[in-house]
């Protein structure tokens, strides 16, 4: 039942955002449903292993065998609490922000809260596939309609790219759906499949570029810094901090348990790839001047080791992947607010013409050390406990080139201290010039929402038990699943 | 009933409280309050350090168990700490000197506005707190957090004038740095991990583990270690850092990355020291106490004193503390191989021309800066001086915990009380080797530094020649680091984000809509509106049908 | 007579039908050509019905309608192209009346 109000509450405000004309009442609006929906999250963590009240069952299609049932396990209950923390979040930091048509707007925003939510919830693969292009839709919008210049010609290549990924996991999903017995859509009836690793290689490749597209990774990942520098910071926002955790997700909830044979046999071609798109991107965001688009290609860089975490299929991976899906939607949310205000009050976003924001924003500067350092995995902040479990999976996974993998993708530790480090000196340190000579400080709103995402980090960071005990009962089963197949598969 | 030392999470949080009220509250205390924060804090801590040490001293040795950092499957790392013998001798040096160097900044930094003086006291607690996590971690991992706060500190000092663009370049280049020894560091904490699924000190130090592990694991790891701890204490390749953050705004941060942060490396090998079982380490013990005195002092008379027995310590004259660990040291390679003796001599010999040259360019011959430099230079207040005296005092007497046994029988009082943690290899030289190698040395430092007399006595500057330039380059590895390392990275970098990316891959996807978009203007043409065209197309792909079902028939 | 007959008549009449719509310009012309094209057809459906039902009557089934449906589609296709032939000159009248001729070549404009 929780889970239905999940997806119905922004849904149904996010309608309603429609008819309030004044800006300022559907800004409020749209902040306190947020706050709302944060609420009901919380209140799903308190009813923890009673499945009764979390999930929700409905006939939808019975002729197609597709259902309106809605699953929350740990790791949806974790996804959504980061959706939901997502949007207070940018609300706030964008409260002092004016658009027009701000109705319009928020609605489109809760929309999409609805549709990421709906797929981080659906147990059934068509309400999956049906949120998941539900989701793109209002992104569409939001970002043709209030973004940057190049808007129109960026957010048509961002819309064909998923749409792509899209129709091919649709195809995988029509292909399993015709190897079930009972011709189901349920996500009982594909977990039951047995389908053998020659059946099961095509539909798993096919999914698997739907994900890869989301989440981004390389090479299908050349949407994601033209999106994010064009699309309205609030958007770019949700987008980098929540929904490219879909693309993670279906890999957890939809393409191990279903096609685990096979995302057993293209592990390590996965977990190359993903490794050379870190490093890839972590090269490409040591030489970008544009902000936006050094914290996208970090971006790249984070998700590419979310997702060789993932193909590591131990318990230590896999953790380490849940916590940093977590981390990372906070830190680069806390990122794109910094980067938002630099861009508000000097007009730039270009790292050679900034610098001396530490002597006029003192307080904006301590808030985007913290975040950027806990972007590189400090230790005590939440990044570290995600990074630390991931590399430590690389390496006891059971590949023979565990410890190259390792090495490779610890290169980009490195790498990441490198740029991030550079974008502080060159953004916060330094003399003032005339672009940064008239910068105020972060504003009350700002600090706000950057002091949650901080106190966020150290929490996470210091005591991140509960989030990994939140997803322990997920990713124990898959890794069972795996040993069982790992053992038979080298008998 | 607990163990009293369950509370030793105080030593570490009272510089943590430090760090929050001076890091908050910076604009609005004053620099007195400030300073008896930030010294006070440590000053606790001393104290505690003390009575822990004694405690330690009387046999009680404890691992104090506080929350699940991380549980994962069958890995469980655990938040703790570890009060023995080695740490808790740490615990001293560190609080210890950290007071000094705190008490010695209260002046050294007094010019400062408050809210920056109040931003240095928080950056040193936090460091204070980073070394002590270090120093008493339970396991690795804890270990690991205070390792690379101790990195974020460095750079934050190297970093303190953030006005200046190289003292930010240093502090990059110093993490960095850092960061590459750390990644060896976490690599070998995921292979033991992966061999023994534990990082805890008490249980990878155990025989049974130690005998899980091949001798391929163990050399691994130790070296990976060993990479870490050349990083934080900037050796032979990754100490390119350091002469750069000495560089660098604060003499007082120079001296504590000197003092503290070299001994991490140390600290860390000492702890794993089984799985190296060489003698020599806590010789190395003694070493921390007198690298500080070189950056502490800079001026004049009891400047001077203080500087000179420095320097005497380093070089490695006896009796002061520089003599026995280096003679320990020495002794200990020679017993492993000659080759490495003689190498290990060499390096004690550069070490003590160029601490004297040091010296001489320093206090001799004429002031060589300006007259406003020589206007600030003035006797040190007693904030300063008395640091300076009792580090003084320490080199001098330091050396005597660790004195041979070839010199006072049962005289090596650090050994003994180490021993409980460090395995020692037996001796097996003779008294007469012993004392030949220590006269060999000290007579070939004395000649050293006579030779460095006479060489700066009369120092004036002047453009350094051949031999000469390489050495004032430092070998110019930095230069070879950055043709070598970084700037190919930089020209990765570029092509990928210019070429490979804009061009080839994102060429690719907008050459598939381009390719649409070419395909449908060519067929559009088909389209021509002659009625023939139609029907003859027609007709041919009729025929074309009828061809295809034909020939398939067969 | 053998059916071959009547396929190599009808083959022929395709033939000289598909060789005039593809020729000539005159829309008449093109007209009476797709009229030998269906007239072809018809006449090989007739003769392959006659077969089939003499086939059958020779197996010694009186009462069999055998092969009669191919006769029936020859009805069908007269009904069509009756309908066509009064769709089709209706468009050649109207095109001579705006562009006085009966040239097809003249209604390549439809494109634009």
């Amino acid at each position: 039942m929780i889970s239905l109000l999940l997806i119905l509450l922004p849904l149904l405000t996010g309608l309603a955002a429609f008819f309030i004309k004044d800006e300022k009442l559907v800004r409020t609006w749209a902040v306190l449903t947020s706050f709302a929906t944060l609420t009901i999250a919380i209140l799903s963590l308190c009813c923890m292993n009673d499945t009764k009240s979390l999930n929700y069952h409905c006939e939808w299609l019975p002729s197609l065998g597709a259902s309106f049932s809605l699953k929350m396990d740990g790791v949806a209950q974790l996804l959504c609490l980061l959706n939901t923390i997502a949007y207070p979040l940018v609300f706030i930091a964008g409260w002092d922000k004016t658009y027009k048509n701000a109705k319009n707007f928020f609605a489109l925003m809760l929309l999409a809260q609805a549709g990421i939510m709906g797929v981080f919830l659906a147990a059934d693969a068509l309400l999956f596939y049906f949120f998941w292009e539900l989701a793109l839709i209002p992104m569409y919008f939001l970002c043709s309609q209030w973004g940057g210049e190049k808007r129109v010609a960026v957010t048509f290549k961002f819309f064909i790219y998923t749409f792509i990924g899209s129709l091919l996991m649709l195809i995988s999903i029509l292909y399993l759906y015709g190897q079930t017995p009972d011709h189901s859509f349920s996500i009982e009836s594909f977990y039951n499949l047995k389908l053998t690793s020659k059946q099961q290689s095509i539909p798993f490749w096919l999914m698997f570029v739907a994900f890869a597209v989301k989440m981004p990774i390389f090479p299908v990942h050349t949407w994601q810094p033209d999106t994010y520098e064009q699309a309205p910071t609030s958007t770019t926002m949700i987008l980098s901090g929540v929904m490219v955790k879909m693309g993670v997700f279906g890999l957890i909830r939809w393409l191990f348990p279903i096609l685990s044979t096979a995302s057993f046999v293209w592990g390590d071609v996965i977990t190359l790839i993903a490794i050379i798109g870190m490093i890839y991107a972590s090269l490409i965001a040591l030489r970008q001047d544009d902000l936006k688009r050094l914290v996208a290609y970090s971006s790249i860089a984070h998700i590419g080791l979310l997702c060789a975490g993932m193909f590591t299929q131990n318990a230590s991976g896999m953790q380490g992947v849940m916590i940093q899906m977590f981390s990372h939607g906070i830190n680069i949310i806390g990122l794109w607010i910094v980067v938002d205000w630099i861009e508000r009050k000097t007009g730039t976003r270009k790292m050679s013409e900034l610098g001396g924001l530490a002597q006029k924003a003192p307080a904006l500067t301590i808030f985007f050390v913290i975040i950027a350092l806990a972007n590189i995995a400090l230790p005590l902040t939440n990044a570290f406990v995600g990074e630390f479990l991931i590399f430590n999976g690389l390496l006891g996974s059971f590949t023979l080139y565990n410890v190259w993998y390792t090495v490779l993708a610890g290169v980009c530790i490195i790498l990441g201290a490198a740029y991030t480090l550079r974008m502080i000196r060159k953004v916060a340190y330094g003399e003032v010039n005339e672009l940064t000579a008239n910068v105020s400080d972060i504003s009350i709103n700002g600090k706000l929402a950057l002091g949650i995402i901080v106190v966020l980090i150290l929490a996470a960071g210091i005591y991140p038990q509960p989030i990994l005990d939140l997803t322990s009962g997920s990713t124990d089963s898959l890794v069972d699943k795996f040993d069982i197949l790992r053992k038979a598969l080298l008998k | 009933m607990q163990n009293v030392l369950q509370i030793v999470y105080l030593i570490p949080l009272l510089p943590l409280i430090g760090f929050l009220i001076n890091g908050l509250g910076r604009k609005h205390l004053s620099k007195s309050m400030i300073s008896a924060v930030g010294c006070g804090s440590i000053l606790i801590s001393f104290a505690l350090s003390i009575w822990v040490f004694l405690q330690v001293k009387g046999g009680n040795v404890h691992t104090a168990h506080y929350f699940d950092f991380i549980s994962v499957g069958k890995l469980k790392i655990p938040f703790e700490f570890k009060i023995d013998q080695l740490s808790s001798l740490f615990l001293l040096i560190i609080t210890g000197i950290g007071f000094l160097i705190h008490l010695y900044s209260t002046s050294y930094m007094k010019e400062e506005k408050s809210e920056h003086f109040g931003r240095y006291f928080s950056y040193l607690n936090l460091f204070i707190f980073s070394m002590l996590l270090l120093v008493m971690g339970g396991n690795f991992v804890v270990m690991f957090i205070g390792w690379e706060g101790v990195g974020l500190c460095s750079y934050l000092l190297i970093g303190f004038w953030f006005k200046k663009h190289e003292y930010n370049k240093a502090a990059s280049k110093a993490f960095i740095m850092n960061r590459i020894g750390d990644l060896a560091f976490l690599i070998a904490i995921f292979w033991l991990i992966a061999k023994l699924s534990t990082v805890s000190f008490d249980e990878v130090f155990t025989a049974a583990n130690i005998a899980k592990l091949s001798s391929l694991d163990i050399t691994v790891i130790t070296i990976l270690l060993f990479v870490g701890a050349t990083g934080k204490s900037a050796q032979i390749p990754l100490y390119t850092w350091l002469p750069d953050a000495m560089a660098g705004p604060t003499p007082v941060s120079a001296l504590i990355h000197a003092a503290t942060m070299v001994t991490a490396g140390i600290y860390m090998i000492a702890r794993s020291n089984i799985l190296y079982s060489l003698s020599v380490i806590h010789a190395m013990g003694g070493e921390q106490d007198i690298r500080n005195m070189g950056g502490l002092s800079k001026k004049l008379k009891i400047t001077f004193i203080t500087f000179l027995i420095g320097c005497i310590a380093i070089a490695g004259i006896p009796p002061f503390s520089g003599f026995f660990s280096k003679d320990a040291i020495l002794l200990s390679a020679f017993i492993k191989n000659p080759v490495l003796y003689g190498v290990a001599l060499f390096a004690a010999l550069l070490t003590a021309f160029y601490m004297f040259r040091l010296l001489f360019i320093t206090f001799s011959g004429k002031f060589r800066g300006t007259h406003d430099q020589e206007h600030h230079l003035h006797e040190s207040p007693p904030a300063m001086t008395i640091p300076l005296i009792v580090l003084a005092i320490l080199a001098i007497i330091g050396g005597f915990v660790g004195i041979p046994e070839v010199f006072m029988h049962g005289g090596d009082k650090l050994g003994e009380f180490l021993s409980p943690v460090i395995t020692e290899q037996e001796h097996h030289v003779s008294h007469a080797t012993e004392y030949m190698l220590m006269g060999l040395s000290t007579g070939l430092v004395i000649a050293m530094i006579i030779f460095a007399w006479f060489k700066f006595r009369n120092y004036q500057r002047s453009e350094a020649t051949g031999f000469g330039k390489v050495l004032e380059n430092k070998w110019y590895v930095d230069e070879i680091y950055d043709a070598a390392i970084v700037k190919p990275i930089k020209k990765a970098g570029t092509f990928f984000s210019q070429v490979f990316d804009n061009k080839v891959i994102d060429g690719m996807v907008n050459g598939v809509g381009r390719l649409m978009q070419y395909s449908s203007r060519q067929l559009r043409l088909v389209q021509s509106g002659q009625v023939g065209n139609y029907v003859l197309l027609m007709v041919i792909s009729m025929v074309l049908i009828f061809v295809i079902q034909f020939f398939l028939r067969k | 007579m053998p059916i071959n007959y009547y396929i190599f008549l009808s083959l022929a009449l395709f033939c000289i039908g598909i060789v005039g719509v593809l020729t000539r310009r005159n829309a008449i012309i093109i007209f009476m050509c797709i009229e030998l094209m269906l007239n072809a057809v018809n006449l090989l459906l007739v003769a392959f019905s006659k077969m089939h039902h003499n086939a059958a009557l020779l197996a010694g089934d009186a009462t069999t309608i055998a092969g009669t449906d191919g006769q029936l589609f020859v009805f069908f296709i007269m009904v069509v192209a009756a309908a066509e032939v009064s769709v089709g000159l209706a468009i050649i009248v109207m095109m001579y009346r705006n562009i006085h001729s009966v040239d097809v070549n003249f209604l390549n404009r439809l494109k634009h």
